[in-house]
């Protein structure tokens, strides 16, 4: 089992939320530098699993396992899993009334450095690399003093979820639904942000309803999840299929179960 | 019964012991409050009684205080406690009593004099008592029979140098001792000035502060308002906020409290003249076993005029809270804009607080709001921020520095917006959020 060239992998992980199973078995593997997309119908579960992976409370994992760099993170803490390079981008994110946006940032920043050893960022370093990713996200100056997310339009708080992701330049992107509620202008701002993320080291995946989003960002693996399963696995052209066919397509042909 | 007599005969005995000393212009003044006092006696009656309705007076009625003393202080000792800067004008009260004055510039033409005076001008005297209305409240009469000493500052016409009066109340802490600070602020038309209240000090056995500030606010004047109050679990604080405004004056008034005891500040604030204003804004934090009352209550008399209150307050312990008073819009006092805010962050499940804010409107042509809310942060919020890295114990001070933040955010004296930033609010009780 020990595949030293894998990112991530979920082991037979069946997952319940207040009694109730909804994911039923998930084998999934990751390798540096991969992109997946995960498609589904809504109540698949498929948020579900972007969840779990980051450790959000609420979730018990009956069985199965998850495991992140060679190492099972079922017992890890979500804090120290950020630490340790997964990065999880909000489906809604929340927002922070009388937090600052430099100031949560640079406490995130500083929490992962210190963990790795490194010395807290210079403020001047910091402010340096904040602006750098505001750019690139294309935010507004002001963002830097406002509270986190708050009086944000749906596409701003999304920009801000990638404008994090490109700061604290995590391992493993999960993107839940972060297509979700974006202008065409703010998708190609996202995925641009996602793409720049991307490198040989880094693996993204993406959990989403649409292909629209796969039409910027290149998927090399698509899995079809239904009812807490995935039903289907293929390259980028399956996506491409399931946006004509639609989900019910799948949902036909639940049990010819395909694995990469 | 009995107790009570031995209680206010205790009182007698100091009252006729200051009328010796105390200065001659204000003894009709005290004779009448002590009068006052005998016939009403404390608010301990809480049945039907809705200015004391949440909070017990009677821990504070059924001690026998002693009055009067006072150590010198080394006034080096006071800045570690206090804010201070060598721009502002210190004023150090020790048990109610004036010591010294500290600064850099004392360069004013801002006129500070001290009521324990006996040869005061009329002028600065006959306004001392002039809105204390003490007829049916125990504890501002007794202020008002045992006022002795405190400051008297008058702002000239046209005076805005913009220069800070601080004035620290110390409690010394001996214990089962009473002090009573006094202030009286008169500002002339279109002047500002800036003046913050601390009382800070206190533990030793049941000390109390029963202060009253009376302020006038002048045409077209801006008085900026601080109320500092950092004391211990073993004090009892009482204090009177009375203000006046008049024809365009703004009041703006900046509270922030630490629990102790019993604490409770009465504020009220009468707006009198056309197109004024008053922003009323604080933040209280409790803990243990700590009460904080604030009573604030704002009278709309003319037309035109604006009034907001927004406080917030972080409920830690076993500690308990109390907002409440009333908006009164009268019939003359139409275009009256007002909205009033109070949000508590509640951190234990053990603390409590009860917001009541009211308002009651008489004109018809008014816009007028009022909200309280009072909770726990949410499980998402917390997880958002452990999904940065970020963990328990630095989310929740993000979480309370960033609620408190609102209000010290909007403080305009950079010295004490740091003060407030760093020592007053590094005394909230750490705290992690169990998820």
């Amino acid at each position: 089992m020990s595949n030293s060239q894998k990112l991530i992998e979920i082991k037979d992980l069946h997952v319940s939320v207040a009694e109730t199973e909804i994911l039923k078995g998930i084998n999934l593997s990751i390798g540096f530098g991969e992109v997946h997309a995960i498609m589904g119908p809504n109540g698949s579960g498929k948020s579900t699993l972007a969840n779990v992976i980051a450790g959000r409370p609420g979730y018990s994992v009956i069985s199965g396992d998850i495991v992140y760099k060679g190492s099972s993170i079922l017992e890890v803490l979500p804090e120290i899993r950020a630490r340790a390079g997964i990065f999880l981008a909000f489906q809604y994110p929340v927002e922070l009334p009388g937090v600052r946006t430099w100031q949560f940032l640079k406490s995130a920043i500083d929490a992962i450095r210190n963990e790795n050893g490194q010395e807290e960022l210079k403020i001047r370093d910091f402010d340096k690399l904040l602006e750098e990713k505001r750019k690139l996200m294309e935010m507004d100056p002001d963002l830097v003093r406002r509270s986190v997310n708050e009086g944000y339009s749906g596409g701003e708080k999304k920009r801000n979820e990638i404008l994090q992701l490109a700061l604290l330049d995590p391992t493993l992107a999960l993107l839940d639904e972060t297509d979700s509620g974006l202008d065409i202008d703010a998708l190609r701002i996202v995925s641009h942000g996602v793409n720049i993320f991307k490198s040989p080291e880094k693996s993204v995946l993406i959990v989403t309803h649409y292909q629209r989003i796969l039409d910027y960002i290149t998927p090399d693996y698509v899995h079809v999840l239904v009812d807490g399963k995935i039903v289907r696995s293929g390259g980028s052209s399956l996506a491409m299929e399931l946006e004509e066919k639609g989900y019910d397509w799948v949902k036909d042909v639940v049990g010819e179960e395909v694995n990469p | 019964m009995q107790k009570a007599s031995s209680l206010l005969n205790k009182y007698e005995e100091d009252f006729d012991n200051l009328s010796s000393i105390n200065p001659g212009w204000s003894s009709d003044l005290r004779n009448k409050a002590m009068d006052t006092f005998r016939e009403i006696g404390f608010p301990v009656r809480r049945k039907g009684n809705e200015k004391w309705k949440y909070t017990n007076a009677r821990p504070i009625a059924d001690v026998e205080y002693s009055s009067g003393k006072f150590e010198k202080m080394d006034s080096n000792d006071i800045k570690l406690i206090a804010p201070w800067h060598e721009s502002w004008i210190n004023l150090l009260f020790v048990n109610g009593h004036y010591q010294e004055t500290f600064s850099g510039s004392l360069s004013t033409n801002i006129q500070i004099s001290n009521m324990a005076s006996n040869d005061l001008a009329e002028n600065l005297t006959s306004n001392v008592g002039g809105i204390m209305d003490y007829s049916d409240d125990g504890f501002a009469a007794l202020n008002t029979a045992f006022m002795s000493d405190g400051p008297i500052i008058t702002v000239p016409e046209g005076e805005n140098s913009g220069i800070v009066i601080n004035l620290i109340f110390f409690n010394q802490g001996l214990s089962d001792t009473v002090n009573y600070p006094r202030v009286l602020i008169t500002t002339g038309g279109n002047s500002i000035v800036s003046v913050i209240e601390n009382y800070v000090g206190g533990s030793g056995d049941q000390t109390f502060t029963n202060s009253v500030s009376e302020i006038y606010v002048g045409e077209d004047a801006t008085v900026n308002h601080y109320r500092l109050m950092n004391e211990t679990d073993d004090t009892y604080d009482v204090g009177y906020g009375r203000v006046r405004i008049d024809t365009n004056g703004a009041f703006n008034s900046r509270s922030f409290f630490r629990g102790c005891g019993i604490g409770r500040y009465d504020l009220n604030v009468s707006i009198e003249g056309e197109n004024a204003s008053c922003d009323l804004q604080g933040l209280y934090f409790t803990n243990g076993a700590q009460h904080m009352d604030n009573f604030i209550n704002i009278d709309h008399v003319r037309p035109n005029c604006q009034s907001n209150l927004f406080y917030k307050g972080i409920l830690a312990g076993r500690s308990r809270a109390v907002f409440g008073g009333t908006v009164l819009v009268r019939k003359e006092a139409q275009k009256t804009n007002s909205v009033q805010s109070d949000k508590n962050l509640i951190l234990s499940p053990h603390a409590e607080v009860d917001s009541k804010p009211a308002l009651f409107i008489y004109a018809d042509d008014v816009k007028c709001a009022h909200g309280a809310t009072a909770g726990n942060i949410d499980a998402d919020t917390v997880f958002y921020m452990r999904s940065r890295g970020i963990d328990l114990e630095a989310a929740s001070r993000l979480i309370i520095y960033g609620f408190a933040g609102e209000i010290i955010d909007k403080v305009e004296i950079p010295e004490l917006r740091s003060y407030l930033g760093e020592s007053f609010l590094s005394s909230l009780p750490s705290h992690r959020f169990e998820f």
